[in-house]
């Protein structure tokens, strides 16, 4: 079955890479998913998003990624995020105080940034917001 | 004479503490330049994508954007100066303060009047001791800096630009207010190896998309077996549009070329500092070994001394025993 090359790099560090099936991602324009053969694609990644890539094993390693692109070619699919967390390494409690306290702090830029960035933890590790 | 033994054995003892601090500076240094370069070798995936990406939309839409245009007049050059908080790094904040001065008096004999921005506790006091206006300064993190903060240096650095699109011929600040910068230069130390760092000015916008690290694609490609169509340019689909895509890629791309910068300035800072604090611990060997020479002679000299005051006196009690 074929498959995707999958990288998926943070600006600190490389998050991810590996073979996989399928890529779920959420472009500014809208929900999108990838399967291998998918036509080359440039694609800005919407604030607070959420990554799922589904691996050979059939198992979903799912990623908060934050301020970040999509790009597909014909070698595989990499993710560029500035920030990006795999949801096992999310730690729940300390997101959900995250979003709390930007969300007191009111609506500046960075607080809404804060915020968005907590709820996509959140959403990542399969909590409600 | 006994005076100045003690003097001596007081310069050895002073001496022998600080060569203690300077070696453990040394160790210190030492440790982080092997975390610093590490810090380079993970960003360096981010750095290689997000070029790639820049070098596939450049090749597909028409370069329309305030970051990658020439301005008519350029009057105002915004220059990134990145030195270290800590001294005790031997000639690394010369070294980049004297490429800054180089890079100034070019922009000035341009006829382009140039904006400080400074990281670095060192750069700071060295402007401001000169008297010399300073845009914004950071400090606190040049040893080891977060991407966090490369972002917070390249929001201003974007805005100043961004602010300078619309000053006029005379300097004036245009309608939004605002007097920006039409250039961005940044001044920094590259980390070529342990032993040799060069400051370099490069700049960064109007931006030219730079290689951060040749890759070859086609050698993967037939290593992995597989037959290359690489030579032909791939047409991308773009989510949102081209221009959009732009817009959203270009202050990042600016924003990594700074925190590459920066951690490489680490890791030249932390590099330079081990070989400053290497010589100052061999000095101060050098030293406490002169000094405990000098200190053992004295004290030969004192017992001589002593010697032939006992056998002078012996002497004299004895021909005035004679005289008797």
């Amino acid at each position: 079955m074929a498959t995707l090359q999958v990288e998926l790099v943070a600006v600190e560090r490389k998050i991810w890479s590996g073979e996989a099936r399928m890529v779920i991602a959420r472009t500014t324009e809208g929900e999108l998913g990838v399967l291998p053969g998918h036509a080359p694609l440039l694609g800005q990644l919407a604030e607070g998003g959420v990554v799922t890539i589904r691996t050979d094993s059939g198992e979903d390693v799912v990623v908060a990624a934050h301020g970040g692109f999509l790009s597909v070619t014909d070698r595989g699919v990499s993710i560029l995020a500035e920030t990006a967390e795999i949801s096992t390494e999310i730690d729940v409690e300390r997101a959900r105080e995250a979003l709390r306290r930007a969300e007191d702090a009111g609506d500046d830029p960075e607080s809404v940034d804060a915020a968005r960035r907590a709820q996509s933890r959140l959403r990542a590790a399969g909590e409600s917001t | 004479m006994a005076a100045s033994l003690r003097a001596l054995r007081r310069r050895i003892r002073s001496t022998q503490s600080t060569k203690k601090i300077f070696s453990a500076q040394e160790l210190i240094a030492g440790a982080r330049i092997v975390r610093a370069q590490a810090r380079v070798e993970a960003s360096k995936p981010y750095a290689r994508e997000i070029t790639r990406v820049l070098s596939a939309l450049a090749s597909s839409a028409s370069l329309d954007h305030p970051l990658l245009t020439e301005r008519q007049n350029p009057r105002r050059a915004g220059v990134l100066v990145i030195t270290s908080d800590r001294g005790f790094a031997g000639s690394y904040n010369v070294n980049v303060l004297r490429r800054t001065e180089e890079l100034l008096s070019l922009l000035r004999q341009e006829g382009k009047e140039p904006v400080l921005y400074v990281v670095g506790r060192k750069g700071e006091t060295y402007y401001s001791f000169r008297d010399r206006p300073m845009e914004d300064t950071f400090t606190g993190f040049s040893e080891q800096p977060k991407y966090t903060d490369a972002q917070e240096v390249g929001r201003v650095l974007i805005d100043a630009f961004t602010a300078g699109e619309d000053d006029d011929e005379q300097g004036g600040a245009g309608s939004d207010g605002i007097v920006g910068v039409d250039e961005l230069h940044i001044v920094f130390t590259e980390f070529r190896s342990l032993l040799s760092q060069v400051p370099v000015a490069k700049r960064m916008a109007p931006l030219e998309v730079e290689e951060v690290e040749e890759f070859d694609y086609e050698a993967e490609d037939r290593a992995a077996g597989r037959t290359g169509d690489s030579g032909v340019p791939t047409s991308y689909e773009f989510e949102p549009s081209a221009e959009g895509l732009l817009d959203a890629l270009l202050p990042k791309y600016v924003t990594t070329r700074i925190y590459a910068s920066m951690l490489e300035a680490a890791a030249s800072e932390s590099a330079s500092r081990r070989r400053a604090m290497k010589s100052a611990s061999d000095n101060a060997e050098e030293l406490a070994k002169n000094l405990s020479r000098q200190a053992n002679q004295a004290r030969q000299a004192e017992i001589t001394q002593e010697i032939s005051e006992i056998v002078g006196g012996a002497d004299a009690l004895v021909s005035a025993n004679a005289a008797d």
